[in-house]
């Protein structure tokens, strides 16, 4: 396989003759704002901003998690939801027998995880300014297709602790060597006529559950 | 760079076609003036934009400085992650390596996300002439390819079609490429949408094969991150088996927290949004999810000849947000297929003809597809000097000597061009006015790596009127045109294109 060694040296050489004679470029000033949010009001700002980018945000405690979740599947038609390896087992303790819960399996095609109807999963964080959740593929979130292919999905954000105000307060709690997916509204395109159609690809619906305990 | 569109006219010519044209006319009109007012409100949403704009900036220019070190370092990571680096110094080169890594696979079809790297190499015709399928999947990129069309915007690349042409593209070509598109299908944009949607799931669930580009590569981490709105760049990046990037050399930051900068200024300049819906950052391979292998191709093709100008390399800063195309009053008008390569508006008359070289007509027309009123340098996201570069390539052209004089005829009919359609002109100016008063005199570290350049002052007298006065003299004495060389850049006012004392850079996804 050509993995074009020569190359590597060649443009490396052309890159140190092009700069050789330039100035050290001025230092990098991170005086940009760490928040434009107070504290007090990101989740709020969360739901707004989510909804503003047509997500349907619902609100529960702990108690009425199980029952809301069972009721969102249920309302939407749902007869399979992908489960993540370690959900909490309470989150689909409501959810009707009827409906089949899939779990992910590593060997199942795209094609297979394409007849499931919706997916349920946790997230890493979510973002108040910019109304993202951030998915890592951690176990309650499952690898990034379970959450792709399906057209339903129902993520959980824990208020007291999965919320941050701005990018600049998410980027210290991510970890860049997992897999990182930023989700900020349903699947969207503005391609014909910049006339916005919501959902294209992704999930077309995006239920995100705010959860306080 | 091998992307030059054969048999393209030189700027005037394609220019004064669209001009002519009402629908591509009218199309861009409606999405340039809709996208720029919506970017401008998602802009003022945050009140330290001027220092984000800053620091995007100077992460870019302190990275471009020690660009080999920070090209190193992210191989290493890369590598450790899983992937495998491959380094192209030309288009021909990275068509050849990907080409090979396709057949390597035993597979002849690919899944393609929007990339404007891997257009500007030609990768779609170099796959096919190897027997290789290579399928967009951005819904505008399924519109250009099926309608074996060209791109006109870095963002919305289909909006020169109105809605009953893509229909009638969708209805006639659909079939050919794979799922037919619905019967009765309607022009509706959800309609549209749908059918696409429809046709492209079949092509991701079977793919074994992704290719894209990325909108930056972290060095510290190895973590390659991809922008999106429709969840096609997702399917890509996360269902195949192999997953093969083209990404320019320049793409590269330093940090990981260098992405909170551009996180927050890319979305608002480009789609005008607080956040895209979607993006995607890998790092290597990811065990049992998504794609086990990762092959990154870093692409040189003319970066690093940009990167020796000490004027020009400050296009190597550029995000490809599209925020300059929006404002541009020849773009508006001339539309993006004049620009004669994927790279129009403000960028493209700066990068091509840098990327390129400016041997060709169009690419010596293309720093004269402009008024040089400054709006671009606004909003720019990484603060970009535009005019500055423009002018600086002018004198470039004009210095070519033998052919050198029959490109700069063809260049100056494109400043004509200009100058002989007086509301272009009047709303650049009009814009330029209006911003005159937020232009600082000095802006630390603005357009050089220095500290010490002053930024290029607005023409004391309008431009037009310094342009008419010129070329009138120069048609009478056969003198040097106007608009280039050092005579141009003293007569319409101190600083555009002025004494610089560095080097210079670009940019690209
Ligand atoms: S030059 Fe600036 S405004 Fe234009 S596309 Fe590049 S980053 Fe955006």
């Amino acid at each position: 396989m050509n993995t074009g060694s020569g190359s590597r040296e060649r443009i490396l050489a052309r890159i140190r003759t092009a700069v050789a004679d330039a100035p050290d470029a001025p230092e990098v000033v991170r005086d940009y704002l760490d928040t434009h949010t107070p504290e007090d009001r990101v989740v709020e700002l969360l739901a707004e901003n989510l909804a503003d980018y047509r997500a349907i945000v619902h609100r529960a405690g702990t108690e009425e998690l199980p029952g809301l979740i069972g009721r969102l599947l249920a309302e939407r038609g749902a007869r399979t939801v992908l489960v993540p390896p370690l959900l909490p087992p309470s989150w689909l303790s409501a959810t009707p027998a009827e409906i089949t819960r899939v779990e992910d399996d590593v060997d199942a095609t795209a094609r297979e995880l394409d007849a499931v109807d919706s997916v349920v999963t946790g997230c890493a964080l979510a973002v108040a300014e910019t109304g993202t959740l951030v998915l890592d593929a951690a176990p309650d979130q499952g690898r990034r297709r379970i959450t792709l292919v399906p057209d339903h999905h129902i993520c959980v954000v824990r208020t007291a602790d999965q919320v941050v105000g701005s990018v600049p307060q998410a980027m210290p709690r991510l970890d860049p060597t997992r897999p990182l997916t930023w989700i900020s509204g349903p699947s969207a395109t503005s391609d014909i006529e910049l006339d916005r159609v919501e959902g294209v690809h992704g999930p077309r619906t995006l239920e995100v559950i705010l959860l306080a305990e | 760079m091998s992307g030059t569109y054969l048999g393209m006219p030189a700027f005037p010519a394609a220019a004064k076609e669209a001009v002519g044209n009402e629908t591509l006319r009218a199309n861009l009109r409606h999405a340039t003036h809709t996208i720029r007012d919506k970017r401008a409100k998602a802009v003022a949403e945050l009140d330290d934009w001027m220092l984000l704009r800053e620091a995007g900036k100077r992460i870019k220019d302190h990275t471009l400085r020690h660009l080999d070190r920070y090209l190193v370092q992210l191989e290493e990571s890369v590598t450790a992650a899983g992937g495998v680096v491959h380094w192209a110094a030309d288009a021909a080169e990275a068509n050849r390596i990907v080409a090979e890594l396709v057949k390597a696979t035993g597979e002849s079809e690919v899944v393609k996300v929007k990339s404007m790297a891997t257009q500007e190499i030609g990768l779609n015709e170099a796959l096919e002439a190897e027997g290789i399928s290579a399928y967009e999947t951005d819904l505008a990129e399924l519109i250009v390819q099926l309608g074996d069309d060209r791109p006109s915007h870095i963002l919305v690349p289909a909006i020169h079609k109105n809605r009953g042409e893509i229909r009638d593209i969708f209805r006639d070509r659909m079939g050919a490429w794979g799922r037919a598109a619905p019967e009765g299908l309607s022009d509706t944009p959800g309609e549209l949408a749908e059918a696409a949607r429809l046709h492209l799931r079949e092509k991701f669930l079977r793919a074994k094969v992704g290719v894209s580009g990325a909108n930056f590569m972290v060095a510290e981490t190895g973590t390659l991150v991809v922008f999106e709105s429709e969840g096609n760049g997702r399917m890509c990046l996360t269902l195949p088996e192999t997953l093969i990037s083209v990404v320019g050399i320049e793409k590269v930051v330093p940090s990981w927290r260098d992405l909170e900068v551009f996180l927050q200024t890319l979305p608002r300049s480009s789609t005008a949004e607080r956040m895209n819906p979607y993006t995607t950052m890998w790092t290597g391979t990811h065990d049992t999810d998504g794609p086990s292998t990762f092959h990154l191709v870093l692409l040189d093709n003319g970066r690093t000849a940009t990167l020796a100008d000490e004027v020009g390399r400050q296009a190597l800063r550029c995000i490809r947000c599209s925020a300059c195309l929006n404002v541009c009053p020849v773009y508006e008008r001339a539309g993006g297929h004049a620009y004669g390569s994927v790279y129009p508006g403000p960028i493209g008359a700066i990068l091509s003809p840098q990327l390129r070289g400016t041997g060709s007509e169009i690419d010596a027309s293309l720093p004269y597809a402009s008024s040089l009123c400054g709006a671009c340098y606004e909003v720019c996201p990484v603060a970009i000097d535009i005019p500055e570069v423009l002018v600086h390539l002018r004198e470039r052209v004009a210095d070519q000597g033998g052919k050198g004089h029959r490109l700069e005829k063809a260049a100056m009919k494109a400043a004509g061009w200009v100058f002989d359609h007086p509301r272009v002109l009047a709303a650049g100016e009009k814009a330029a006015s209006r911003t005159r008063r937020l232009h600082p005199s000095r802006l630390p570290g603005a357009g050089a790596w220095t500290n010490t350049r002053d930024l290029p002052k607005l023409p004391p007298e309008p431009f037009r009127d310094w342009w008419k006065k010129n070329r009138a003299q120069d048609r009478g004495k056969g003198a040097r045109p106007a608009g280039s060389g050092t005579q141009g850049r003293d007569a319409h006012g101190p600083g555009v294109g002025g004494p610089n004392s560095d080097d210079r850079k670009d940019s690209g996804t």
